[in-house]
């Protein structure tokens, strides 16, 4: 038998999902239990004390979380995967593994809002620093590394605005350093890129987006490289007796393995963040689909993405696949099926402004009109679902800021953020033409 | 999940990111072992192959075992009697006697021929085990994770022996028998039959 290398289409429904030994099932079964039994108190013991594989308890381990770990592990190249509740609960327990009080990351500024306010609210207050680099250059986020750095935290591509990350300038940077480059591809899936062939250490997905892919189930993934040198003293949790596991050290017992092993036996056992059996089956049915449906996300992205851009009603397109935008040649880099299909478009507000302060409020309320107008399109707080999503953060999740400061923060006034989904894209192209004529008054 | 030798090990995953047939990570040179280590030009057995060498084996015996808990040759031991068909005898003139069982001083002690002789020797030993496991007629010679001596692989080879290097029996048992699996690990593994467990 000769070794046959699968594509990434068989590997997303049959990576980490062989027919059930007992019974042949041929889906992965739903193993709904919190624990397993011991074959008898040697067994317990040599579980607990790691010298065997197997199940003890779901908060550590569970043979249908298992199937997605693997499954999404294998599509983006690494040596495994933990996965967890939330994208969120993914990268607390990444950033749980690598760093304690009196450590610093250094981070890319265009972040998820929930990642910038756990690393500058929640860890800061753990007594972790966080240096937010605005700009994408690699030479900034070297400017800010500094002797107790322990990560560099990026985003593949910013939400919502379309920023595509220079994935192999940064870990050169961090490898340079002697740490991780730790990114965040949940708007890129593994289907688009795989940091990991451009040096990323781990990779980090909220799965209940495009991966999960239809908006009914949270869940995160770590995945692993799997080359990093954890042993190069700057990680002594690595390298140290584990007082908890008989004195095993992760690097030295485990090696390539050891990170993962660490995830799971400490993070998870401590903090707990576990994805539930039902969860990780819903997960991997739509990772069975993710190549089609990825597919069909880009190609409507790029149809809706170029009708708005060629609309005099529109005054700006974030997706780093059109003509113009900052990082188009990053993005053909990195993107060759194209950058995704989450960004951000501005609503021009059709009213006479004599002030700056007399537009901004008109674009934030030709924006809450569009919103309001639209039929099709969904305005909640999620992205990645099969159907198209948007939402105004100038009059729901920032909408306690002034204008000035929205336009501070980066976030136009008008600013609207759409993650386009696989309708007929005449539709989703109907829909958005008789909203926006609503929210200016004029047509195309 | 595996215990491999103190000196750690740093395998690409390229074999992973392509996905061959029960390939899962390859095994590498260390970077935290010694620098001046010689160029790799052996070729080890392929996936497929590796798992041929463990549905045919019926004995293991480990060469170096320790009773120190802590030690890679004690996971690997712990793991063998605890999740694998095998007979599982231990090599060590320095100990009597670990996880219950007797330990012998030598191959040529051993009551029974070892299909597999599974080594955890410093490498500079390793052309002498593979010579004593010729002399006793063992079928494959299998050194742990971090372990390389071409001339070991070539002494086995001429004397009829298969040989895998640098890679842990434990890893590549789990690896086609759900261990590494249920650890979340990639196992490469694409099947539709049945996934065997032991």
């Amino acid at each position: 038998m000769s070794e046959h290398k699968f594509g990434f289409r068989t590997r997303a429904l049959h990576a980490g999902a062989t027919p059930d030994a007992t019974t042949g099932a041929r889906a992965v079964p739903i193993y709904q239990t919190t624990s397993f039994v011991f074959d008898d108190t040697n067994d317990a013991a040599n579980l607990f004390a790691l010298q065997k594989y197997g199940n003890i308890y779901s908060r550590i381990g569970n043979p249908t979380v298992a199937a997605l770990e693997e499954r999404i592990a294998s599509l983006e190249g690494g040596i495994g995967a933990v996965a967890t509740a939330s994208g969120m609960s993914a990268e607390f327990i990444t950033f749980a593994a690598l760093v304690g009080q009196g450590d610093h990351i250094v981070a890319s500024a265009q972040l998820y809002g929930g990642t910038v306010t756990q690393l500058d609210v929640t860890l800061r207050r753990f007594g972790v620093d966080t240096t937010f680099v605005a700009s994408s250059d690699p030479e900034e986020f070297r400017k800010a590394i500094r002797a107790n750095t322990k990560v560099v935290y990026t985003e593949v591509i910013g939400n919502p605005g379309g920023e595509i990350a220079d994935l192999e300038g940064l870990a050169a940077v961090a490898h340079e350093a002697g740490v991780p480059l730790v990114v965040d591809a949940t708007l890129a899936t593994p289907y688009l890129v795989r940091p990991i062939e451009y040096g990323a250490d781990i990779v980090i997905h909220s799965v209940t987006k495009f991966l999960g892919g239809h908006g009914t189930t949270l869940g995160g993934i770590v995945v692993e490289a799997g080359t990093f040198d954890w042993g190069n003293g700057k990680f002594p949790s690595m390298t140290e007796p584990v007082e908890s596991y008989g004195g095993i050290q992760w690097w030295g017992n485990f090696g390539e393995y050891g990170f993962l092993t660490k995830l799971r036996s400490e993070q998870l056992r401590d903090i707990g963040p576990s994805l539930g059996p039902q969860a990780a089956f819903n997960l991997l049915q739509g990772v069975e689909t993710l190549p089609q449906r990825i597919d069909a996300h880009v190609a409507n992205a790029r149809i809706v993405a170029e009708w708005l851009a060629s609309d005099p009603r529109v005054s700006f397109v974030t997706w780093a696949g059109l003509d113009g935008h900052p990082h188009q040649e990053r993005a053909q880099k990195y993107f060759p099926l194209g950058p995704g299909s989450v960004f951000a478009f501005g609503v021009r507000p059709s009213v006479e402004c004599a002030t700056e302060a007399e537009r901004l409020a008109a674009a934030r309320a030709t924006g809450a009109k569009f919103i309001e107008s639209l039929q099709l399109a969904s305005h909640l707080a999620n992205i990645g679902d099969a159907r198209t999503l948007v939402i105004h953060p100038g009059s729901t999740t920032h909408q306690q800021l002034s204008p000035e400061q929205l336009e501070a923060a980066g976030v136009p006034a008008d600013l609207i953020r759409i993650s386009v989904g696989i309708e007929d894209p005449e539709d989703i192209l109907w829909d958005l033409d008789q909203a926006l004529t609503i929210a200016t008054g004029e047509t195309r | 999940m595996n215990a491999i030798n103190p000196a750690g090990s740093s395998a690409p995953n390229l074999a992973a990111a392509s996905c061959e047939i029960g390939a899962g990570p390859a095994a590498a040179p260390s970077p935290a072992a010694s620098p001046e280590k010689p160029v790799r030009t052996w070729q080890g057995p392929t996936a497929p192959e590796r798992l041929g060498m463990l549905r045919r084996a019926k004995s293991i015996a480990i060469v170096g075992a320790s009773n120190n808990p802590a030690r890679a040759s004690y996971f690997v031991a712990t793991y063998l009697l605890s999740s694998a068909p095998y007979d599982v005898y231990f090599v060590n003139p320095r100990a009597e006697e670990i996880l219950g069982h007797k330990v012998y001083a030598s191959l040529a002690d051993l009551p029974v021929v070892p299909d597999i002789v599974d080594v955890f020797r410093r490498d500079e030993d390793l052309p002498e085990v593979a010579r004593e496991a010729v002399e006793i007629g063992a079928k494959t010679l299998w050194l742990q994770l971090g372990s390389w001596s071409e001339e070991a692989a070539a002494i086995a080879e001429a004397g009829g022996l298969d040989v895998v290097m640098d890679r842990c029996v434990k890893i590549e048992h789990a690896r086609f028998h759900g261990g590494l699996h249920l650890a979340g690990f990639v196992t490469g593994v694409i099947s539709s039959k049945r996934q065997t467990v032991a």
